[in-house]
């Protein structure tokens, strides 16, 4: 009876998520190109990624652009869902305004701010022009921005203008689900907590950092983890924006998700696509448990 | 003294959420502005913030050009078919996880969540292998059969036929129901919010999927919007003007969705954050 109605979940699960995955796992230890599987290789694909020096750039591209996109989107997410927790007037319309790019296409999205950050007529540098500010090749640009910052003189480059300008625009994007996501978690916080704050003296620094934060912090956690986990798929901006060939400048914009999707379908090298999937996996997997350990000896649950 | 603090620190408060909502605009001002200038006067420099002439022909040009009739009747049949797909396996699901006894239940359960858990980049590669074995490549199947169950969808529904009580089934039974017919008859009706709820997120997630079709189609004839637009977008390369309308249209359909259903999506994404 029970199998009757879960026929159609069980069999689209086996044949297009499970079986795939083993199917992964298997090819992984396979030299497997165009013609098919050709040899068993034990872990060589394994091996063959720690000696790869691309991927290995293109691993630290997306911790660049994880450790940007995360935090920046996070804190000005929460900023505007305070903001807009004062009992401010026409929340629904701000509401509205923050949310449109999230049901927007990363497609349509991708178009028009490349457009923008176009180099000679982008809106942006016209803007910084207008400001007296000087202009930037934004996409185009392969130096670090430490390195543009300090002018060579800091040890490590960081991530390039070109990186930051995709996370920039992710920040854009993914802002309003978080306020949203925010926002529910903060009119779940009773006012009394706040009055009695209030009345034991505490002033609004004080009344966030004992009331909010710590009641917020399940809402903050889910926060942080997908966005962390969204931001390393990142795919499409990349494959959209940069290039050409799609991660140039020089390399910078090469991430994990797109090094994959060349391996396998501009190379043909389904063997070391799948060994790179699993290896993104792991990592995936990695981040979420340590966030979850780090994060729960701190999470408040009322 | 008070009283001026607090209205200061309210102006200071709009003021910053209207610079932020400014922010948010510009983008899809540009783009629709873009869209209805010449192609001479959208590359000057300094560029001009209201279009002189509206070329309104632009749409019609970019709906010709980039094939659009044809990608959009892909998506719309691509999406209303995943649809139908999702809603029947996660009624039928969420029904066996939450009023259902069996064997096994609660690791089966537990074991799906967990495969959900596996990010889609990871499938592309094997999901692709797959499809290739089956024959489906360049076919609808290969884009709505993989996408006609949403784990997350059957964990959503489970909740909610899980608040519903016992007693009415046994009511419904005492009527000469069986489980079949107290499903369609009487829990679906009860539960149309939260079907409204999937079926926006489905149909979001379809007109804006993008990686799974860029694999797994070669031609124009199934392909849907978004890699219709991505490729129109090497194509036309610099043309923005064209690419601008190009994206108008592809955005028009969901934002009048959104406005249309607005506060249920927001809601939506809200509650599914929470419980998340």
């Amino acid at each position: 009876m029970a199998l009757l109605f879960l026929l159609p979940v069980i069999v689209v699960i086996l044949v297009f998520r499970f079986i795939p995955i083993l199917y992964a796992f298997v090819i992984s230890f396979y030299k497997w190109g165009i013609t098919g599987p050709t040899k068993f290789i034990w872990f060589s694909n394994y091996i063959k990624i720690i000696h790869d020096a691309v991927f290995w750039r293109a691993l630290g591209n997306t911790f660049y652009y994880s450790l940007f996109s995360v935090p920046l989107n996070f804190v000005i997410a929460l900023f505007i869902a305070i903001l807009l927790n004062q009992k401010v007037k026409g929340l629904g319309v701000f509401r509205t305004i923050y949310f449109l790019p999230v049901v927007t296409s990363i497609i349509a999205v991708s178009i028009v701010f490349k457009w923008i950050y176009h180099p000679r007529m982008g809106l942006l540098n016209f803007v910084l022009n207008f400001l007296h500010l000087p202009t930037q090749t934004w996409l185009e640009e392969s130096r670090g921005i430490f390195q543009m910052m300090t002018g060579g003189h800091f040890p490590i480059k960081g991530p390039s203008l070109a990186l930051m300008s995709l996370v920039f625009m992710s920040v854009w994007k993914g802002l309003g689900y978080n306020v949203v996501i925010f926002l529910a978690g903060l009119q779940n916080i009773p006012d009394y907590y706040y009055d009695a704050a209030r009345i034991d003296g505490a002033n609004r620094w004080q009344s966030f950092w004992n009331v909010t934060f710590p009641l917020l912090s399940p809402v903050s956690f889910y926060v942080l983890l997908m966005t962390t986990i969204t931001s390393f798929q990142v795919f499409a901006p990349v494959w959209m924006m940069t290039g050409p060939p799609p991660g140039g400048p020089l390399g910078t914009t090469n991430v994990v998700v797109y090094y994959l999707y060349e391996n396998a379908f501009t190379y043909i090298r389904y063997g070391y696509a799948s060994a790179l999937a699993f290896v993104l996996f792991m990592i995936i997997l990695t981040l979420t448990l340590i966030q979850r350990n780090v994060t729960e000896k701190k999470v408040y649950y009322e | 003294m008070n009283k001026i603090h607090f209205n200061l620190s309210k102006f200071v408060i709009y003021l910053l959420l209207i610079l932020g909502a400014v922010i948010m605009i510009v983008p899809f001002y540009w783009m629709i502005t873009t869209a209805v200038k010449t192609p001479a006067e959208s590359i000057k420099f300094p560029p001009t913030l209201w279009p002189s002439h509206f070329v309104w022909s632009n749409f019609a040009k970019a709906w010709k050009e980039a094939n659009f009739g044809r990608y959009i009747l892909n998506t719309l049949f691509i999406a209303f078919t995943t649809l139908a797909g999702v809603l029947f396996s996660s009624i039928l699901g969420a029904y066996a996880f939450a009023k259902l006894q069996f064997k096994g239940r609660n690791i089966l359960f537990i074991s799906m969540l967990g495969i959900m858990m596996i990010p889609m980049p990871v499938y592309i590669v094997p999901g692709y292998l797959v499809l290739m074995k089956l024959g489906w490549i360049d076919t609808f199947y290969a884009l709505i059969i993989p996408w006609t169950v949403s784990v997350f969808n059957i964990f959503l529904l489970r909740q909610h036929f899980k608040s519903i009580p016992n007693e009415l089934y046994e009511a419904a039974v005492l009527d000469g129901c069986n489980h079949w017919q107290f499903l369609w008859k009487i829990l679906v009706p009860l539960s149309k919010p939260m079907l409204v709820t999937i079926s926006i997120f489905s149909l979001i997630g379809s007109w804006n999927s993008f990686i799974w079709p860029l694999v797994v189609t070669n031609s124009d004839k199934i392909r849907p919007i978004q890699v219709g637009l991505a490729y129109f977008m090497q194509e036309q390369s610099t043309n923005y003007v064209l690419l601008s309308a190009a994206s108008t249209i592809s955005v028009i359909p969901l934002i009048l969705l959104f406005f249309l259903a607005q506060k249920q999506i927001i809601s939506s994404y809200a509650k599914s954050g929470i419980k998340g």
